[in-house]
């Protein structure tokens, strides 16, 4: 409150947004100090935008995400600027589930630093940790590659966007789906089911465009409603304490959250 | 250390010089070039206790050194594409305008200071190249109307005594590879040369150049006041600095238009193209901490430029400032 106060007093410009950071961090110390990083925003990677810039950068992000699928940042920010109302709506659910409230206090996050993969190795074939190393193992992937979250204007529901978007490659294992595109399409729809995010509903119709006629067949058919099937009525997947699970078997872990088993199942090897 | 030394004690007998000079000549130069010494600022003092401006930050001068390689390192890349997506073009007229206003002959020697990707270079190597097929061309016809015998002893004669270079001189050594990839790309070779260098303390002997142009790189050097100085010394008598620079937008409307412009679409083609939000956010705050049209004029004169003028082109954005040393 007293931000949006200092602001109407600041002699700086309208647009110059900056000025709200700088005024909060010149009445932190008093005056302006030699700093090696002024007062970003409201977490670390934090940047103020305006509605009009959160604007153009949804259609920006998303031209250029439909350009270049590969460019994951894109779309990163095409969630992050679409998603307002859904990570609100993620975040009460989260807050009305025990295990969702003890994840949002807690604030786990799934990094190379915070898993202890030789232990995970160590877990018996079918467990929820052993399966999911053998998927990032399969897949060439790692937990570390995710974009951190910039332009959601509230810290919590910054982690939610966060939290989601780990729990991305968890689900992967969840689904048993790949990482090829017709996993990775299967995976959207059931996101897109569960959390309402625009990204995901984009992503779920735009991504059967790419796919060949007989994986397009398979989606339509079998994974495409199993997927929605499940995301509506599994449990929410963000609210569940994974780093605590991992011994716990995969197919528990399923039957927990009300998903079945996936009806087509994949070659082991990786796709190319 | 011993070389920054010489250069300093060089500094100081230029400049007892020019005191003398002045106390005994009256120079008349139409803008009033001044001879007037700036205090003691040719001795490196702690650059870490002076603080300085980093766009609306506050930091200390070593700091915006560090920080102002680190965005053009990571800007490199993208930078051509994202200047036409930011100018949307203009700014290859902003260039070949000041091409225009340079009007380099044959012969002429450029450095060009922050040049990086090599845009002011390749024109004026287009530009001589040109000018030097116009003389040609001129010499062979003038040289129809009198015989023959006497017309190729002339050209023999009129034959360019040397080609013109262009030095493109930058600190960063990333911008450097975008722009020594272009010209091989282009197929250019001669003529051109790259060198890594500060502004403030570059690496060549005095009276070189012909040309010092510095386009878009002055207000991210720390002490401006220096790279001037440097300009300065490094120009031949006789030699033309030139400067173009984003300045001050004089018509309050199209003042807003482009502030908002600047703040609001510039950081999120930043993101959108580039991947990187902040290094754009930095380059339309530093062009709001830049000094404007007038008070970079009396710099320039300050360090002792005679017949220094700017003028705006497209209403403000960009300012072209010329001087010559005399």
């Amino acid at each position: 409150m007293w931000l949006r106060s200092c602001h109407l007093f600041t002699r700086q410009r309208r647009y110059s947004i900056n000025s709200k950071a700088l005024c909060v961090h010149q009445l932190h110390t008093g005056h302006p100090q030699l700093t090696h990083s002024y007062y970003e925003g409201l977490y670390p990677g934090h940047i103020h935008t305006t509605p009009l810039q959160k604007a153009l950068l949804a259609v920006g992000s998303g031209v250029a995400a439909l350009q270049n699928p590969y460019r994951h940042d894109m779309v990163a920010v095409l969630g992050e600027t679409t998603g307002h109302l859904a990570l609100i709506n993620l975040r009460d659910r989260m807050r009305n589930d025990p295990e969702g409230y003890l994840v949002l206090t807690e604030r786990p996050k799934i990094r190379l630093s915070t898993l202890d993969l030789k232990n995970m190795a160590g877990l018996p074939d079918g467990s929820f940790g052993r399966e999911y190393l053998r998927f990032l193992e399969d897949n060439n992937v790692t937990p570390d590659s995710r974009a951190e979250v910039k332009f959601v204007d509230n810290e919590e529901l910054a982690y939610v966007m966060l939290r989601y978007r780990e729990v991305h490659d968890l689900l992967h294992t969840l689904l048993g789906m790949p990482t090829n595109m017709l996993g990775e399409v299967a995976v959207k729809w059931f996101e897109a089911a569960q959390t309402g995010l625009p990204m995901c509903t984009l992503g779920a119709l735009l991504g059967p465009l790419r796919l060949n006629a007989s994986r397009f067949q398979t989606l339509l058919t079998s994974l495409g409603p199993w997927a929605l099937q499940n995301g509506r009525r599994a449990r929410c997947v963000l609210s569940i304490f994974y780093e605590r699970r991992w011994e716990q078997s995969l197919e528990d872990l399923r039957s927990e959250l009300n998903i079945e088993p996936p009806p087509v199942s994949f070659p082991k090897k990786k796709n190319t | 250390m011993a070389a920054s030394m010489n250069l300093s004690v060089h500094r100081l007998a230029v400049l007892s010089q020019r005191t003398v000079i002045s106390t005994f000549l009256n120079v008349s130069c139409r803008s009033g070039c001044r001879w007037r010494t700036s205090p003691g600022r040719c001795f490196s003092e702690g650059v870490e206790d002076r603080s300085t401006h980093f766009g609306f930050e506050t930091v200390s001068e070593a700091e915006k050194a560090k920080r102002v390689y680190k965005v053009f390192e990571n800007v490199a890349q993208k930078y051509d594409v994202m200047n036409d997506a930011m100018s949307l073009g203009i700014h290859r007229l902003w260039k070949d305008i000041l091409l225009h206003a340079m009007h380099p002959q044959p012969g002429a020697r450029l450095l060009d200071v922050a040049g990086g990707t090599g845009d002011i270079a390749f024109r004026f190597l287009d530009y001589v190249r040109y000018q030097r097929e116009r003389q040609r061309l001129r010499a062979a016809q003038s040289s129809r109307t009198r015989s023959w015998q006497d017309g190729s002893d002339d050209d023999v004669t009129e034959d360019e005594p040397r080609a013109s270079t262009a030095v493109v001189c930058d600190i960063n050594l990333e911008m450097l590879k975008v722009g020594k990839q272009k010209a091989d790309s282009m197929g250019i070779s001669s003529g051109l040369s790259w060198v890594v260098g500060d502004a403030e303390e570059l690496p060549f002997f005095d009276d070189q150049f012909d040309i010092y142009t510095i386009a878009f790189g002055i207000r991210n050097v720390t002490r401006i006041d220096q790279a001037l100085q440097e300009a300065l010394r490094v120009l031949k008598p006789g030699g033309r600095f030139m400067c173009l620079e984003f300045s001050k937008v004089t018509n309050p409307v199209l003042a807003s238009l482009y502030d908002a412009y600047s703040f609001q679409v510039i950081p999120v083609l930043g993101e959108v193209i580039a991947g990187d939000w902040k290094s754009y956010q930095y380059l339309v705050e530093s062009i709001r901490k830049f000094p404007d049209q007038e008070e970079f004029k009396n710099m320039i004169e300050d360090v002792g430029f005679c017949r220094v003028q700017y003028s705006n082109l497209s209403a403000g954005v960009v300012a072209l400032h010329s001087g010559f040393k005399l």
